[in-house]
């Protein structure tokens, strides 16, 4: 996937506004053809970070290199980078065709070559019936094609989505959320997408990185991101997870043997370049436990019962008084078959267990 | 459509509405009817005429005023119109700063200073200007016309700039387009309702402008207001009415044309 030479390298980037640092230090590198997010909750820096590669706004210190030259000073109209506005930003007083067109437009193309290029932009985003539309005139959907193809038009080097989806209703996201991978893959482009929603970092992204207070706090594939969140909010941000206090009893390798608080002691994946002593944090996700009939790694009361259609979340209240929940899926006309009080024990799936940095 | 809480349900409602309508346009309406009059007095209808009209369209001095009210007021406009879009971007389009409050009032000062000070002051320094220079041309009523007009001109103008969406330049931008040609394809066509606004009030203030005029213009400058004001120390006939009812109409026309462009633009 990351080719020889990224597309977009950030080195040490910081900026600050007044007081706040809205980036402190980030350092990230984007592969040629990548469907790259950054994810995290307002404030994190996202957006100020796809602001400076626009060049909207610009750095206090560090470099931003696009294909190896250094961009970060540089006004945004002369960057090969475009940007997918969060409300669009689409010119009202022009059709959807001069929309589309602008950009090659302002870069002195003919005529004969804009037209081609505006067919061709309208077939990718299947909105051929609307090119002489106004833009007033169009759904929300069709406004965020609009946008996608007038950013894709000059054929960019990076496109950049700022919260594209987050005006839309849940349906229309979904579908859009296919439509933007399909776009991602046959126009070979590098795309940037900032969102705070993690269901559409899991599901869309070749790689995501992790912000909070202006830095990144992880980069991986959302498969590692998920299974192996190197710290505590990283855990907490994406899915659903269970914190487990508890004490390292002995380290093997890239596994330790926590004692946990609640009794029993676990087997759990150590971070790469972690070495605690003393107490520590053991995560699990709600579906990597299950229920066992007796034995197990930990026992609890059955406190809950919740169905969710696909499944059921069980919450299971410890001897050292936390919550542990617990998820299993469904099963046709299937029915649960312990009460609240029930004692309960819990198994973790091999490999779920992992001791998080705070 | 049914809107429960319309204040067209309240009682009394249209009464009020024909009573400020009527107030409103009563006198201008008397004064048009009595433009036509065939008579001699402003008092007694006699008959349905365009003496009056003839008479002031053959009166010189009317003439040359009305010609001068034309040539002052859309240059001045223009002018005025010009200055202010420029200074509305320059104070929207701008992280705020100390100071900037201060501007946009010193900018405003034509609206809270009375006229009449304004009035005193330029005649004071235009004076001297005239004695140091030897210009007595339509230059200083231009010039005073421009600077009472711009905050006219202004307020439009800004508040269209302050409801448009920043993101739209900021795209533009993103697109290749260097600053000029943002201001060019972006800026210009989505604030043009607003510009044509401010000159349509532009226009018309300095028009109807009395004061300034009165003080600094030159010996014989007399515009459409002035020399109607100088003719009520003499007798007072319905070729005033008729002056009246062509300034009216002026005035219709450039809002209804005003109209007509903006309808076209959205």
């Amino acid at each position: 996937m990351a080719a020889a030479a990224p597309a977009i390298e950030v080195l040490d980037l910081a900026k600050s506004f007044g007081e706040a640092r809205a980036l402190d230090g980030v350092s990230v590198s984007i592969g040629e053809n990548e469907f790259f997010t950054l994810l995290g909750p307002s404030g994190c820096g996202k957006t100020t970070l796809l602001r400076m590669i626009a060049g909207f706004d610009f750095p206090d210190a560090g470099e931003i290199r696009l294909h190896g030259r250094d961009i970060a000073g540089q006004p945004p109209f002369a960057r090969p980078v475009n940007t997918v506005f969060q409300n669009y930003a689409l010119f009202p007083h022009m059709t959807v065709a001069q929309n589309i067109g602008f950009g090659l437009e302002m870069q002195g193309k003919r005529h004969t070559e804009i037209a081609a290029r505006v067919d061709a932009m309208l077939a990718l985003v299947r909105m051929e019936a609307l090119r002489e539309r106004r833009t007033s005139q169009l759904s929300g959907g069709q406004q965020q094609r609009v946008a996608l193809a007038r950013a894709l038009a000059p054929q960019p080097r990076v496109l950049l989505l700022d919260e594209p989806l987050s005006a839309l209703d849940l349906k229309l996201r979904k579908e859009m959320q296919g439509e933007l991978k399909r776009l991602q893959l046959e126009t070979g482009i590098t795309f940037i997408f900032v969102t705070h929603d993690q269901e559409e970092a899991l599901t869309m992204s070749d790689r995501v990185a992790v912000m909070s207070g202006g830095r990144i706090l992880q980069v991986g594939t959302p498969r590692e991101i998920y299974d192996s969140p190197r710290d505590r909010f990283v855990a907490d941000f994406i899915g659903e997870a269970n914190f487990l206090a508890g004490e390292i009893a002995g380290i093997e390798g890239q596994h330790a043997r926590v004692r946990l608080a609640a009794g029993g002691t676990v087997e759990a994946g150590l971070p790469a370049g972690l070495a605690p002593n003393g107490r520590a944090t053991v995560f699990v996700r709600p579906e990597h436990a299950e229920l066992r009939a007796d034995g197990g790694d930990f026992r609890g009361k059955l406190d809950r019962v919740v169905y969710f259609g696909t499944d059921t979340h069980l919450h299971i209240r410890l001897a050292d008084g936390s919550d542990f929940v617990l998820r299993q899926q469904n099963s046709p006309g299937g029915h649960f078959g312990l009460d609240p009080g029930a004692e309960v024990a819990v198994a973790f799936k091999p490999g779920a267990a992992r001791v998080l940095r705070d | 459509m049914a809107r429960p809480h319309s204040v067209r349900h309240q009682r009394g409602f249209t009464f009020v509405a024909l009573l400020c309508f009527f107030l409103l346009y009563l006198p201008m309406a008397t004064m048009v009817v009595f433009a036509f009059n065939a008579g001699n007095t402003l008092g007694d209808l006699d008959g349905f005429s365009l003496r009056w009209f003839r008479a002031a369209w053959q009166n010189d001095q009317i003439v040359e005023a009305l010609l001068r009210s034309l040539t002052v007021a859309p240059v001045a406009a223009c002018l005025a119109t010009v200055a202010a879009t420029m200074a509305a971007l320059a104070t929207t389009r701008t992280t705020p700063y100390r100071g900037l409050a201060a501007k946009v009032a010193f900018l405003n000062q034509p609206l809270v200073v009375p006229e009449i000070v304004t009035a005193v002051a330029l005649l004071v320094v235009f004076a001297r200007i005239k004695v140091w220079t030897g210009y007595t041309g339509l230059g200083y009523l231009i010039a005073a016309h421009t600077a009472f007009c711009i905050p006219f001109a202004y307020l439009p103008i800004r508040a269209r700039l302050e409801t448009m969406d920043l993101s739209l330049e900021r795209a533009a931008a993103d697109l290749y387009a260097r600053p000029w040609a943002v201001f060019r394809w972006i800026t210009l066509p989505l604030l043009w309702p607003g510009i044509l606004a401010g000159f349509m009030l532009a226009f018309v203030v300095s028009l109807d402008d009395v004061v300034i005029t009165e003080f600094i213009k030159s010996a014989g400058q007399e515009t459409l207001p002035t020399y109607m004001l100088g003719q009520l120390r003499r007798n007072v006939t319905p070729e005033m009415n008729a002056i009246s009812t062509v300034f009216l109409a002026i005035s219709v026309a450039v809002v209804s044309l005003f109209f007509l462009l903006n309808r076209k633009k959205t």
